[in-house]
């Protein structure tokens, strides 16, 4: 098993923070990971993207060419990531705000409404770890919730922690979106 | 502390190894890309732990000089810096060294040259292995290219310091010290007592409570015969550290048509485009240099013997490229790709500069 996945967006969507909870939630299931910023002086409004690796096996390169799952979450993301999918992999976009969608038939693509969802639950911080729903959804490599669960206790500060309920329905809420 | 597995960036690895290997003493100036060693070192407060110091200096200058004097009385110090502080640091390196006294250095390579950027870079392999500061001297440099190597060097960093009263240097770059990746933390190593430092340390500055002669640590000595006699017994040592401490790592080179060198995170880089290339039908294998001062010349010569060419990528404009030449006396082509400025290549950049400049 090796999924080599890359979250892109703009800084302040908890694109890094998403990465990190992913790679903590793989770490907690005996995986190999890895995770590496796209790091620039920009801390909001700026992009950002992150590469996240998980493997059964030791990590050659944290840096890629080519992904077997993108997440793009504006259009200069997208515009950048879509083409770099690997043939027979997915690409999941957020469709608000976006004007030019990707045209590939070699890959899976989910649109998804994640601000909608999230605005569902009530609270707009948990919009990443919709998104993170999503992919869990959609990721051949299926990550068992517990190790999820698992992994936002180490990601989060306790005091954070009480919290993690609502991270849950959020990552349940994301499912929801690939079944529609 | 027991032994701990646990998710972080190469940067805070390194405070937590420093604190984990005993170290007695941390004094740093924030800069990007390893601002995260001090501000996880503030955080994890040691000194209520272990009683590690850890002090933000008002310089890099002032750092490296507080290590100075830390290091003169036996105590396991050390300091980061990025690039422009590490620039900043070298006199003081250059005295450590002069004057034979133990200390770790971590250098987190950023773009430059002047400020630069805060993207990874390579560019300070000369500043880091052929002197940086004035004199014949050599630091023990240390390339890590995971961020469990950032933690082991920690512990191996200090063992050869002590080991050679010599100064060693972990020469990282901005990849490995921003990225995240499973690590192993060692146990708590307890720090030295007075005594134990005593004992190892006989030439401390420490006190002289035993009524003992007066040790008198400096690099200055005015008469050129005996700074000769100095400079021989630095040269003898930095011979011994050659024939002792030479590290790499040697991936398929046995198999392989042609080689890649490579150091730090780049390697990994290359070992992916190594794959890439074997789809291709292109055998590479991969000598990584893990000492880059001491420089394994002998391994790669053996490495070299029967390749068709080499090819080094390193994140400059082609520094390491010159010990690799020295290594193989140029008895093969030897070309080198890099990118500059912070840029990172890709794995398929790689594969291509091989397939242009060394398969054709």
């Amino acid at each position: 098993m090796k999924e080599e996945i890359i979250i892109a967006g703009f800084g302040g969507q908890g694109v890094l923070s998403m990465g990190k909870i992913l790679a903590y939630s793989g770490l907690m299931d005996d995986k190999e990971v890895t995770w590496m910023p796209s790091y620039g002086p920009e801390q909001r409004g700026g992009t950002a993207n992150v590469t996240v690796i998980l493997s059964d096996e030791k990590i050659s390169s944290p840096v890629l060419d080519s992904f077997d799952n993108v997440i793009a979450l504006n259009q200069q993301s997208l515009d950048k990531f879509a083409p770099k999918v690997k043939p027979g992999g997915i690409l999941i976009y957020d469709t608000n705000g976006i004007h030019n969608h990707p045209k590939r038939d070699d890959i899976t693509i989910y649109p998804i409404d994640a601000m909608e969802a999230t605005l569902e639950i009530g609270n707009s911080k948990a919009y990443n770890m919709v998104v993170m729903g999503a992919l869990l959804e959609a990721m051949n490599y299926k990550l068992p919730m517990e190790n999820v669960i698992k992994g936002l206790k180490k990601s989060l500060p306790e005091r954070h922690h009480k919290l993690i309920p609502l991270n849950e329905q959020a990552i349940e809420k994301g499912r929801t979106l690939l079944k529609k | 502390m027991k032994e701990e597995v646990r998710l972080m960036k190469g940067n805070e690895a390194i405070a937590h190894a420093a604190i984990r290997y005993g170290c007695d003493g941390y004094f740093g100036y924030p800069i990007t890309p390893q601002s995260e060693v001090l501000e996880t070192l503030e955080e994890l407060m040691p000194w209520e732990t272990t009683g590690m110091v850890v002090l933000q200096a008002e310089s890099e200058v002032a750092a490296i000089n507080m290590v100075y004097g830390g290091a003169a009385s036996g105590k396991a110090v050390m300091t980061s810096s990025s690039s422009p502080g590490v620039s900043l640091k070298q006199e003081g390196i250059s005295y450590i060294a002069a004057a034979s006294l133990p200390a770790l250095i971590l250098n987190v390579m950023r773009g430059g040259p002047g400020l630069g950027t805060i993207q990874p870079s390579q560019a300070d392999y000369f500043q880091a292995t052929k002197g940086g500061g004035h004199g014949d001297y050599h630091l023990i440099v240390l390339a890590p290219s995971t961020v469990q190597e950032m933690v082991d060097f920690v512990g191996l960093g200090f063992d050869l310091a002590f080991k050679y009263t010599n100064p060693a240097m972990i020469l990282a770059d901005g990849i490995v010290g921003q990225m995240m990746e499973k690590v192993v933390l060692p146990a708590q190593r307890p720090r030295r007592t007075e005594e134990e430092i005593r004992k190892q340390c006989p030439w401390a500055a420490d006190g002289r409570k035993d009524g003992r002669k007066r040790n008198v640590v400096t690099s200055l000595e005015l008469e050129s015969a005996r700074m000769e006699v100095i400079n021989h017994q630095l040269q003898a040592r930095y011979r011994e550290i050659e024939k002792n401490e030479t590290r790499w790592e040697e991936i398929d080179v046995e198999d392989a048509d042609y080689l890649i060198v490579a150091f730090g995170s780049i390697a990994r880089i290359c070992t992916k485009a190594k794959e890439l290339a074997a789809e291709k039908g292109i055998k590479v294998g991969i000598v990584r240099p893990i000492t880059l001062w001491p420089f394994p010349t002998e391994a790669i010569a053996r490495a070299a013997k029967g390749k068709k060419g080499i090819l080094c990528v390193e994140l400059n404009a082609g520094q390491m490229i010159e010990d690799v030449r020295l290594a193989v006396h140029d008895s093969l082509p030897v070309e080198h790709f890099g990118r500059l400025g912070g840029i990172i290549p890709s794995p398929d950049e790689v594969v291509k500069a091989l397939e242009e400049k060394i398969v054709k």
